[in-house]
């Protein structure tokens, strides 16, 4: 246990709390930035540098900022002083606690887990091309088919609904024309034209 | 404690926290947020293991986290559509004002 | 095989076309009614005279003239039943006398119907009475002549209670219907008895009919309960039909009743034809009647019965007749009296004499009850003979051919057809082996059918009217129940005024059949027998020497003594001293209280049959409603009860034993249901919740496996 993993661990865990707990929704993906940050130097200092690259990119670059964006479209003129607690919040809290334990005690109490320190792997990102490559090359298809459909489903999903009644109004406006061309007023004013012409 | 314990312990209580905060707040882009943050901790533990297990050379839990990472940004962006698409049809991210999702 | 007798079934067909045309058309359309009905009359007239010149012509050659014609209706087994006509000169001499006296008949009945709203239905029904009456004549088969013969039965229900509205017409009807019932039933238990013993209900079929000698000489020989001859069993049912239907003595009670119909189908149905129904079924099964191991005899026990029961009908009805005040009453005791004088005819001189009588008295009766008819009409709807008097005056033409109808009845001599008719039937039975008492019977019968028409007639034409402007409201009780005539015919106008004459069409059939009421009886005379010849097919002499033949001039004498007995009798009590006013007590009533009162109540045979017959009835009924409601209803209940308790034992048992369980678990299941469906809130956050603790329970179920 180094200290700089120790204070890492804190910084992410108290931001990661922050983004849990803040009322401003910008508040808590600025935080959420910052949790996910750390976790990316939690894996630096676990030598795991090319996921934490990642990590950033992915993670810090991108879905951070597609929550803000989330947040900015979604804005709602609710009323400001309303609870941010949907009802029944202790329970979960409870659950939540409860599932901490058990993780914890079961983390603390494995007689399983492997007790020393290795030595560090060499994980250059050569090595996991390789891997990636060859034994992984099924996943990584399976994963680039994943992404494709999520982008494609994303975007329709998001996409701007069609009102149902928007194509018959256009269908319902056919006859008015016809309407407007036997309009009394009309017919006068062509009536007027003719009895000027003769 | 071991290092992989102590890093076993920041998972659990990082999976805590995203838990409760996916539970326990309104809004739905909070829960999201408390997914991803339950995800991530999940990725912590994959690289604890892979750093103190017993073949770090193999390289497989790195590689999960990297999939998972994949996954976990495609989940974000179809989360975040259907965020917008629920907002566009309830005009709200209250989840508890949307409960038609039952029988 | 003449046409004639192949066709024959045209002439009760024509009639029944006629009624049912009349059935289908509007109510209104009188006189296309009348015309069919009139039209089809004369037409089965015209047929019946082809018919009865058929048999004259064919009359003296070998036996009785007799031809048959018939065709298959249904077949049984290996059977075919038939249906047939016959024509010889019984059916002949029928049938002109049946189709002449209904058109005659119809014809008057124009006149006295005309105002008549049901004018239709009358003649509808007329029509299809005169039918039935045709078919019985011709029928050649029992099963024919049984289906007519309640086809004539069910028509005149509906002419009785023609004025359905008066409750005293409904009731006539009804006791008319169910009383001749009782007699059907036995003449079709002679009928099913007939066919079982000879397989055949054909009278004449060339030798094997069930009227000839091969079967005869079967039933003869064959002898059922008592030592009684099959043949005479048969026969006794089939006159029990022909007691029924011609009102002779046990079941003669409904033919006064049937006096409420109007006086047109009084004439036609009880005077001339249905009523002589029955005293034709006789005639027609004589053969059967008069069947002996030694050939035909006047005295077989089925003959005995005959004459018995005529004798005492003719002075039972007579005696009756002298105490009724009701016009048609007296006419229709007469008419009782009259069938049981054929009767006793057909019993004691064969089919000749009895037929004789009722062809002359056909004439005679109708136009008795048709001139009664135009009294009627001509006294407002009066019919009480007290309150009439003196239409002699008023009514000539119905006077003079009245007078001859009752002369005729009465049987004045020399003049007039009755007198040679029941002197032919006194003759017989004077010369009956078995008993004279029924000659004395029907002597005293005599005298007193002279007495009391003598005393009708004095009571209706002679003296003065009694009833002018004061017959409605005085009515005297007893009289009321037979009053009340229908209010819609009065003829021409409402008022109480003076009688009048009837019209020219009801006055023409009066005529008519006055001069037939004394020719007819010249076909029968002792110096000219031509009717009993026609009928046996022997030629007939004119021989006058018969006339004064010691025997016979005797009992012409001697019944002539007894008519003018009788007519001096009557003119003396009641022509001579005219009653002044119509509540005055009668003549007889002053002299013999009791007696009177016994004839004015008819021997109170309708209240013994109340008594016994009806009480018995109701008593059977009431015991038999006993049976059925506490006895035989009781075992339902009973069942019904234990079905019920048994049913309930189940279902107890199904609902609180077996579906106990069922339920519970059901309930159990349903309510675990419910509570299940209670987390599926549709909010994410609990799936998410119930996710947290699954991952509890699922490390800790890990670690536990790991342990263990």
């Amino acid at each position: 246990m180094s200290l700089p993993f120790i204070i890492i661990a804190v910084v992410t865990l108290f931001a990661a709390a922050a983004a849990m707990i803040l009322r401003n929704l910008v508040h808590c993906a600025l935080s959420l930035v910052v949790a996910l940050a750390g976790l990316a130097a939690l894996y630096l200092t676990l030598g795991a540098q090319f996921v934490g690259f990642a990590q950033i990119l992915v993670y810090v670059g991108a879905v951070a900022i597609l929550i803000v964006f989330a947040v900015l479209l979604t804005r709602s003129d609710a009323t400001p002083n309303q609870t941010i607690l949907a009802p029944g919040w202790a329970i979960g809290i409870v659950i939540s606690a409860v599932v901490f334990a058990t993780l914890g005690w079961a983390a603390l109490n494995s007689t399983g887990l492997p007790k020393g320190t290795p030595p560090a792997p060499v994980a250059t990102v050569k090595n996991i091309g390789d891997v990636l490559m060859t034994q992984y090359v099924l996943p990584l298809e399976v994963i680039g088919l994943l992404l494709t459909a999520a982008l494609i489903g994303a975007v329709i999903i998001a996409m701007k609904e069609e009102s149902p009644n928007s194509g018959s109004s256009r269908r319902q406006s056919a006859p008015s024309e016809k309407l407007e061309r036997t309009d009394p007023a009309l017919r006068d004013c062509y009536d007027a034209k003719e009895g000027g012409r003769v | 404690m071991t290092p992989l314990q102590g890093c076993l312990l920041v998972s659990a209580l990082l999976f805590a926290i995203g838990l409760a905060g996916a539970v326990t707040r309104r809004n739905a882009i909070l829960a999201l947020i408390g997914i991803e943050l339950m995800l991530n901790a999940a990725n912590l533990n994959f690289i604890a293991f892979w750093r103190y297990g017993a073949h770090p050379e193999a390289l497989s839990g790195m590689m999960v986290v990297i999939f998972s990472i994949a996954i976990a940004a495609a989940e974000a962006a179809v989360g975040l559509a259907l965020i917008i698409a629920i907002y566009r049809h309830y005009k709200t991210t209250n989840l508890d004002q949307i409960n038609s999702m039952k029988g | 095989m003449t046409w004639i007798a192949q066709n024959l079934w045209l002439i009760p067909v024509l009639p029944l076309a006629a009624s049912g045309v009349i059935a289908v058309n509007k109510q209104r359309q009188h006189k296309l009614a009348a015309t069919l009905a009139i039209g089809s009359m004369v037409l089965a007239f015209l047929l019946s005279l082809c018919a009865f010149s058929a048999t004259l012509i064919h009359h003296g050659e070998s036996g009785v003239f007799r031809e048959v014609a018939g065709f298959n209706w249904l077949q049984f087994g290996g059977q075919w039943l038939q249906l047939g006509w016959v024509l010889d000169p019984l059916t002949a001499i029928m049938l002109v006398m049946v189709s002449f006296v209904s058109l005659l008949i119809f014809i008057f009945s124009v006149g006295y119907m005309a105002h008549d709203e049901n004018f239709t239905r009358f003649f509808c029904f007329m029509s299809l009475f005169a039918a039935a009456m045709l078919g019985v004549v011709i029928a050649n088969n029992l099963l024919l002549f049984f289906v007519c013969w309640e086809i004539v039965g069910l028509t005149s229900y509906l002419l009785i209670g023609f004025w359905y509205h008066k409750p005293s017409a409904a009731a006539a009807a009804k006791k008319a219907f169910i009383t001749t019932r009782i007699g059907d039933l036995g003449l079709l238990l002679g009928m099913v008895w007939l066919y079982a013993e000879t397989g055949t209900l054909n009278f004449y079929a060339d030798g094997h009919g069930c009227l000839e000698s091969s079967a005869l000489t079967a039933m003869v020989t064959h002898m059922t309960a008592a030592g009684m001859a099959v043949s005479t069993a048969i026969g006794l049912l089939i006159f029990l039909g022909a007691v029924g239907k011609s009102g002779q003595l046990p079941l003669h009670v409904w033919l006064p009743d049937a006096m409420e119909g109007p006086t047109p189908v009084s004439a036609l149905i009880h005077a001339a034809t249905m009523v002589a129904a029955g005293v034709f079924l006789v005639a027609r099964v004589y053969p059967l009647m008069s069947a002996h191991p030694e050939g035909a005899a006047a005295e077989t026990a089925a003959l005995q019965v005959v004459t018995w029961v005529g004798a005492l009908t003719a002075i039972f009805a007579a005696s009756v007749a002298v105490a009724q005040t009701d016009i048609k009453r007296i006419l229709a005791y007469s008419t009782v009296s009259q069938l049981g004088y054929m009767m006793l005819g057909l019993g004691v001189g064969g089919v000749a004499v009895g037929m004789f009588h009722l062809i002359t008295h056909a004439f005679f009766k109708a136009l008795l009850f048709l001139g009664s008819g135009s009294v009627i009409h001509g006294c407002h709807e009066e019919q009480d003979v007290r309150k009439m008097g003196g239409l002699k005056k008023f009514m000539p033409v119905t006077f003079a051919t009245y007078a001859i109808g009752m002369l005729a009845l009465a049987g004045f001599p020399l003049f007039f057809s009755g007198f040679w008719s029941k002197d032919e039937i006194l003759h017989a039975a004077h010369g009956w082996p078995v008993s004279h008492i029924p000659f004395f019977l029907g002597c005293a019968g005599a005298l007193l059918t002279a007495f009391y028409m003598t005393r009708q007639v004095a009571l209706v034409f002679f003296g003065e009217y009694r009833s002018s402007g004061r017959q409605s409201a005085h009515s005297s009780s007893k009289t009321d129940k037979h009053e009340k005539s229908a209010p819609t015919h009065v003829g021409g106008y409402d008022g109480k005024g003076e009688p009048h004459e009837s019209p020219a069409v009801m006055i023409v059939p009066l005529v008519i059949l006055a001069v037939f009421a004394i020719l007819l009886g010249f076909v029968g005379t002792p110096a000219w027998p031509w009717f009993d010849g026609f009928l046996n097919g022997e030629p007939a002499g004119f021989n006058f020497s018969k006339l004064t033949e010691s025997g016979t001039l005797g009992l012409m004498l001697a019944s002539a003594g007894f008519v003018f007995t009788g007519l001096g009798l009557g003119w003396w009590l009641y022509g001579k001293r005219q009653r002044k006013t119509a509540e005055e007590p009668d003549v007889l009533q002053v002299a013999q209280p009791a007696v009177f009162r016994l004839l004015e109540n008819k021997y109170f045979v309708d209240e013994i049959y109340d008594a016994t017959g009806v009480r018995f009835n109701a008593w059977a009924a009431q015991a038999c409603d006993f049976l059925d409601r506490w006895i035989w209803g009781g075992v339902v209940m009973l069942v019904t009860w234990v079905t019920l308790g048994l049913s309930s034992l189940y279902r107890f048992t199904d609902e609180f034993v077996v579906d106990l369980g069922f339920d519970t678990g059901c309930e159990t299941l349903r309510e675990g249901g419910g509570e299940m469906s209670r987390w599926q809130n549709g909010r994410v956050q609990t799936y998410l919740r119930v996710i947290g603790v699954a991952l509890v329970v699922l490390v800790l179920f890990l670690i536990w496996g790991r342990k263990t």
